[in-house]
């Protein structure tokens, strides 16, 4: 089998171990919580880092009126079976298709990341903002306007007594490191025909 | 003349002697040696200590929790006595905890706590400590620092010389320091002599649960059994019990039970006792007393009433208890780590005597006996002399071990720790204490692997050493440093109630075993509310019983209304987070009793019997938040005859 076969081969089944790995976690510190607070995010779950921490960050955030995280989110559902199909996909263009497919199948995973990124910053800055109009505590920003508790959607960021800090995950970094090979096998495949062209 | 030149010069020589002494004495208290004391106990804020130790409340009833080297006090374990800042012996769920045959028993003597230990090697499972006073035995479960279990000892008065475990936690022991008729009964106190009995408790502990159970009493003749002290290593297998009052005397003991120049240790072949009870032997003797078991899934205590104890006659298991001449009603009874050296401390000598284990087996294999008391065999005390400490302190208590070979004494009335070397016996260094000491701790001083680095005296005079406080002043134990040849006073620190003795270990050992919430999910209490969906209010007659719930920073429900004068209503709040360290507390105002202090995932009950119409309020005790101010509620009491149903509600 050729290298570039390989390559993509193993960049469609990476992404397969987002079902193992999280993908994201968000972590709070503050002086009063020396082990902070953590939630990892799964593709299809939120979990505590440590126990029961999503159950404390949403006793914090319920002086700041922001909602309770959810059980379970739409997305759950949905990138499941994006991932599934896309791994399904990618694996039909390694064993069928030319390498040229594979720089397409690399475009497709860009796009849905892309959108599952935004998907992302879409629901923390409703998360943030949407807050209890009777929240015990309201801040408002020096311009007047109502203060939000946005996470940050990649890096860290100081929110009142807390940290916050957000960041991908194994989970990402293999969905990352599956791309990135889909990439690679179209250039290695790109060489591989040019070779053959020479020879032929 | 000349004489008056010697007067003069005399003087001036006193003169710089005794200036030069005081020099000296303020070099060592502020100089270099000071300060490089105060670096040793210094432990950096946010820092742990070393060692946890746990030192003994004495008449609080209590155990306190230590670190060392700082000296600071992190909690005090309420074990004998109510304690109204946890509602320990106030809540509906630890009353059973204090219960005995005499009836609630709100207070105790508490003295000689003792480390689980496995392999000879402190385990830091369990702590037991014995009440003194209205005889019992508690331990505190090391997961949660709480008494799990408390179980009274029959047909013994004063147990003092407890509770000291042996090598594996097989048991906990328990001795009668007053003798006393057995079984109690109406009798002239005067025929003490030959009709009371001396009975020593073998509790076993089940390794798996803990639970403990009085497998065996032993009932010796009528003397005061004072410390006792398991045998480890070769000497594993026995146990060994001071004694005092071997006159048997009833009144005036100071005088009439001091005229004996020798009292007794007795050595108990304990698994040849546990051999004849497990082939049958003893008698099963009618009994009534308590055993208490605190559960930490139902957050409730039961108390049952055992009714039974076997008893055994030492003469009947011949070859298995000897006496052990020993001078001057000895108090302290220590084995040290190998096993070999068995130490009386004469509280009326100067000198130590330490007993070989070796030379008794000889002498007891050889049969070099020296008379018998009531048919318990004497042994010859030159045969089983290892060897004497010619301390030159006075009124020696309790020894202790470091792992170097060394051995220290408290020295009472000379108000001193010595140290010596096991085998050679040879004084090596004395330290004095402020003031008149009783016991001491090594950390792991009695196992067969001491920690060492560290002494603790504990003291029962403290006088001058404090600010005062009026005529009752604070008891106090002093910190050394052992590590050197000579011994380094390094640390004053005040105490709860009289420290007997204590008990000290690793910190790593205990710590990361220490339980931060209790899981709801586990909670099994009769009246848990685990969900707000459950909360309730349900009467029953005159009983009230409110399913009541707290999370930061509201109780459900707050408002209740169709309570009535004469009511009996119980309050069972369960604490709804799930987060380290944020308890609630509540009370409510004219309640006849404490306040809870629920921890996360617990449920804890107190009841209210309110006595005039009005709304009455109730509030969170423990500042648990921001809103902790806000977390209130009112009950609406009405007259006994009014016809306002239950009904509760928040946040409408």
């Amino acid at each position: 089998m050729k290298k570039s076969r390989i390559l993509m081969l193993l960049g469609a089944l990476l992404p397969l171990l987002l079902f193992v790995f999280p993908l994201w976690n968000i972590t709070l510190e503050a002086p009063q919580y020396p082990i902070p607070l953590g939630m990892d995010i799964y593709i299809n779950d939120f979990a505590d880092a440590h126990p029961h921490d999503i159950k404390n960050i949403n006793l914090m955030n319920h002086y700041v009126g922001m909602k309770f995280i959810p059980e379970a989110i739409p997305e759950f559902k949905i990138f499941p079976i994006g991932i599934i199909a896309t791994t399904i996909i990618g694996l039909l263009i390694a064993f069928k298709a030319n390498y040229k497919w594979y720089l397409y199948w690399f475009i497709l995973m860009l796009g849905l990341s892309a959108a599952g990124l935004y998907d992302f910053y879409l629901w923390e800055h409703d998360y943030g903002h949407d807050l209890d109009p009777k929240a015990i505590m309201k801040f408002t920003n020096p311009d007047g306007s109502v203060m939000g508790f946005q996470p940050p959607l990649f890096g860290s960021k100081n929110i009142l007594n807390f940290k916050a800090h957000s960041y991908p995950q194994p989970g990402a970094y293999c969905l990352a490191l599956g791309m990135g090979l889909g990439f690679v096998a179209f250039w290695v495949g790109k060489k591989e025909k040019r070779k053959t062209t020479a020879k032929s | 003349m000349k004489k008056l030149n010697y007067f003069i010069m005399t003087i001036i020589g006193f003169t710089a002697l005794l200036s030069s002494c005081n020099n000296q004495g303020k070099g060592a208290s502020s100089g270099a040696l000071a300060s490089s004391a105060a670096e040793k106990v210094y432990v950096a804020p946010g820092e742990h200590d070393e060692f946890y130790a746990f030192i003994s409340g004495g008449f609080s009833g209590q155990l306190s929790v230590y670190g060392l080297p700082s000296g600071r006090l992190f909690k005090v374990i309420p074990v004998f006595s109510q304690d109204a800042e946890k509602a320990w012996g106030y809540n509906e769920e630890t009353k059973p905890m204090l219960n005995t045959s005499h009836g609630f028993v709100p207070w105790d003597d508490a003295h000689h706590p003792d480390i689980s230990q496995t392999n000879g090697e402190l385990d830091g499972r369990y702590v037991f400590i014995n009440g003194n006073n209205t005889p019992r035995i508690a331990k505190v479960d090391l997961s949660v620092f709480e008494t799990t279990e408390i179980i009274e000892i029959p047909n013994s008065a004063g147990n003092h010389s407890s509770a000291f475990v042996t090598e594996n936690t097989e048991y906990v022991v328990a001795g009668t320091r007053f003798s006393v008729p057995v079984p109690q009964r109406d009798m002239p106190i005067n025929e003490y002599k030959g009709n009371f009995k001396g009975a020593l408790s073998f509790l076993s502990v089940n390794p798996d649960d803990g639970r403990m159970n009085i497998e065996f009493q032993l009932l010796m003749p009528g003397f005061d059994y004072d410390l006792s002290h398991p045998g480890r290593g070769n000497s594993h297998g026995w146990f060994f019990f001071t004694t005092y009052n071997t006159e048997e005397a009833n009144s005036l003991l100071e005088v009439n039970a001091s005229q004996n120049d020798k009292d007794f240790i007795a050595a108990v072949n304990w698994k040849k006792i546990e051999e004849y009870v497990k082939g049958g032997g003893g008698t099963k003797m009618p009994a009534n007393y308590a055993h208490n078991v605190y559960d930490d899934n139902t957050h409730t205590a039961t108390s049952t009433m055992k009714k039974e104890v076997l008893v055994v006659n030492p003469v009947d298991v011949p070859g298995a208890i000897f006496y052990l001449p020993t001078p001057k009603s000895p108090h302290g009874c220590d084995v040290d780590p190998t096993g070999e050296y068995i130490v009386g401390a004469g509280k009326l000598s100067a000198d130590l005597t330490v007993h070989s284990f070796t030379k008794m087996l000889n002498a007891i294999e050889n049969k070099k006996f020296d008379g018998e008391a009531y048919g318990i065999p004497i042994l010859k005390f030159e045969d089983v002399l290892a060897g004497t400490v010619s301390s030159g302190g006075l009124g020696p208590l309790h020894t202790e071990f470091d792992a170097a070979g060394n051995a220290y004494t408290t020295f009472f009335i000379s108000s001193e720790v010595v140290k010596w070397k096991v085998g050679s016996w040879e004084v090596v260094d004395r330290q004095p204490c402020f003031y008149s000491v009783g016991h001491l701790m090594v950390p792991g001083g009695n196992s067969r692997k001491p920690f060492g680095k560290y002494l603790v005296a504990m003291n029962k005079i403290t006088k001058d050493r404090y600010l005062p406080t009026g005529p009752e002043v604070t008891q106090s134990a002093q910190l050394y440093d052992i590590t050197g040849e000579k011994m380094e006073l390094l640390l004053d620190f005040p105490t709860i109630g009289e420290p007997h003795y204590a008990a000290g270990i690793a910190a790593d050992i205990i710590k990361e075993r220490s339980r931060k919430i209790f899981n709801l999910t586990d909670n099994k209490h009769k009246y848990a509310t685990t969900s707000d969906a459950d909360v309730k209010v349900e009467r029953n007659g005159k009983e009230v019983h409110v399913y009541m719930t707290t999370i930061r920073s509201h109780f459900n429900p707050d408002n209740i209304e169709g309570i009535k004068v004469g009511d009996k209503v119980y309050f069972h709040v369960t604490n709804l987070e799930q987060d380290y360290d944020v308890p609630h507390g509540v009370s409510i105002i004219g309640a006849n009793t404490s306040e809870l202090l629920i921890m996360p995932g617990q449920t804890e009950t107190f009841v209210w019997e309110p006595k005039q119409v009005g709304v009455w309020p109730f509030y969170c005790t423990d500042f648990c938040s921001a809103l902790h101010q806000e977390m209130q509620g009112y009950v609406r009491v009405s007259p006994e005859n009014s016809n306002i149903g239950l009904s509760w509600s928040l946040g409408e």
